[in-house]
């Protein structure tokens, strides 16, 4: 079963190694096949940023996503860019802290950047937030999964604040309502 | 795992111990796996002040016995020329990855192009020979990174691995072998002449540092290798070598994969859009759509198109204006249809699918 997962958002805030994640816990944690690639701009920080995973149980041939079913959307410039358009059965998870539109398809509305700032005092993790939300939202990895290349990707000494990201983004998906 | 990491990944594995370079989007991962990873295997890293002098520092190492490589894009790529053809003209094995990027110029730092491959084919002065290889994977970034050394050993003359920033930038699976296969420059042998070869036109190298006197020069140079630079017939038989021993080895190193041999409409990729033309023949499988997958792309060899005696057209999807077409062009009396996409965005299958359909 073939998902297409579109991350959009400005740079620095974690869009690209967000994708890394998702397709490390898809290959490494849940033995599917996974394909990451990704649109930045020459900015270092602020640009518009998008990256996109595709997941299959078969070998990907085809590498760039073309209409993505899943969408994780962290600023308004990243929807109006990329969100827009979505097809009519695809899921989006909005940081609904930065993303003020809402899209024509189904969709949960996640403080992902709010929360990271007032719940654990670093905005810097509201991209696991929004991982975790994801994840539970959607199961396109296994929570495990997602956990375990969590782990293997932020840096030492961040283990535990990067997992009570993620399961404030499980609580937040299951508290949440899919519109 | 990264493209660009699969690639200095290979690199190691293929026994390189120097890197010299400038890093530069979007190559700059290779340098820095490089930078944290040669140090711990006895190697050496350096950040040169630019690409002229990172192509240079990789010469030199490479007459130490070095196997050396250096990574850029575009812009640095362009700065590299002169020396290119200093390694080609001093016979000096070296590898050099391009993750080709949007240009002229500055252009797109970080999208997609293929168009560079006449550039390592033809970028310096003067007649030469070189060989190129196109990845369409991560795993490819290993497995033909492997292959440049290799062949820049066996041949003495520059490889390239000419990637684009899609596979470069790209992460997917990747299985790395326990260990990959090997080729070693052949030594000079005692009281040779150190620029005489013999039929296979590769004369043996003398090592820096193993008791050989040599003048190497890029001037042109006698089999001693001293600078001759007057006698019409001495350059000519030393350019002509050079080109030769490349060219006559077209066939023995030409490494395609061919899909629907019996097909009328065929497709010729080598890099990323090959991945789109796989995604097209997938979901038609009952129409006998042809693929031609160069993975060695200098030295071309023509024979390649033989594989399709049933072809009517070539339709060849690129990165840039039809670069490989022209070459395509130049060996077959039939179509050849450039298919253009750039700008960094990958061809879709939609849009390949309707390039078949117009020639039913």
């Amino acid at each position: 079963m073939r998902h297409e997962v579109r991350f959009s958002g400005f740079g620095g805030q974690g869009i690209i190694l967000s994708a890394v994640i998702l397709g490390r816990a898809a290959v490494m944690y849940d033995g599917n096949y996974a394909v990451q690639t990704q649109v930045y701009g020459p900015e270092a920080r602020g640009g518009a940023s998008m990256s996109a995973v595709i997941i299959d149980d078969e070998p990907i041939l085809y590498p760039k996503v073309t209409e993505p079913d899943i969408f994780v959307i962290m600023s308004q410039e990243g929807y109006e860019k990329y969100g827009v358009h979505a097809r009519n059965d695809a899921v989006m998870v909005l940081d609904s802290s930065l993303v003020h539109s809402r899209p024509g398809c189904r969709y949960i509305e996640i403080p992902a950047t709010r929360e990271a700032k007032q719940t654990l005092g670093r905005d810097i993790v509201a991209n696991i937030i929004m991982l975790g939300a994801l994840v539970k939202t959607t199961r396109v990895v296994r929570e495990e999964a997602i956990e375990k290349a969590i782990l293997d990707s932020v840096p030492k000494g961040t283990e535990s604040l990067n997992l009570k990201a993620m399961k404030l983004g499980f609580e937040l998906a299951e508290k949440g309502m899919i519109q | 795992m990264q493209g660009n990491t699969a690639c200095a990944e290979g690199a190691l594995a293929a026994g390189c111990r120097f890197f010299g370079g400038y890093p530069i989007t979007p190559s700059t991962e290779i340098a820095e796996h490089m930078a944290a990873k040669l140090p711990k295997v006895g190697g050496v890293f350096i950040q040169m002040e630019d690409e002229i002098a990172g192509i240079a520092s990789v010469i030199g190492a490479s007459w130490t016995g070095a196997r050396a490589m250096t990574a850029t894009s575009g812009p640095g790529f362009s700065l590299m020329m002169e020396n290119i053809g200093f390694a080609v003209m001093t016979e000096t094995p070296c590898v050099l990855v391009n993750i080709q990027r949007g240009g002229p110029s500055t252009g797109q730092p970080t999208m997609s192009a293929q168009a560079d491959m006449l550039q390592c084919r033809f970028g310096s002065h003067g007649d030469y020979s070189i060989i190129a290889l196109s990845p369409a994977s991560v795993q490819e970034m290993f497995e033909l990174t492997v292959k440049a050394f290799n062949l820049a050993e066996r041949f003495r003359v520059p490889a390239f691995l000419m990637a684009d920033e899609i596979i470069g930038h790209m992460r997917e699976r990747i299985e790395i072998p326990d260990s990959v296969p090997r080729e070693e420059r052949k030594p000079l042998t005692a009281g040779a002449l150190p620029f005489r070869a013999g039929e296979d036109m590769i004369p043996g190298f003398p090592q820096f540092g193993k008791g050989y006197g040599v003048h190497v020069t890029g001037l042109t140079h006698d089999e001693r290798g001293y600078p001759c630079a007057t006698s019409p017939s001495l350059h000519e038989d030393l350019v002509k070598r050079l080109v030769a021993k490349v060219e006559s080895a077209r066939h023995d190193i030409a490494d395609y994969r061919v899909a629907n041999p019996d097909a009328e409409v065929v497709f010729i990729t080598y890099g990323s859009p090959a991945r789109t033309v796989e995604q097209v023949l997938h979901d038609n499988p009952d129409e006998r759509i042809g693929h031609l997958r160069f993975r060695l792309v200098w030295p071309f060899s023509e024979k390649a198109l033989e594989e399709f005696p049933d072809a009517k057209v070539f339709l060849v999807p690129e990165q840039n204006l039809g670069q490989m077409a022209r070459e395509i062009e130049r060996h077959t009396c039939i179509p050849v249809v450039p298919l253009p996409r750039f700008g960094g965005a990958l061809h879709t299958p939609a849009e390949l699918k309707k390039a078949v359909e117009a020639w039913r």
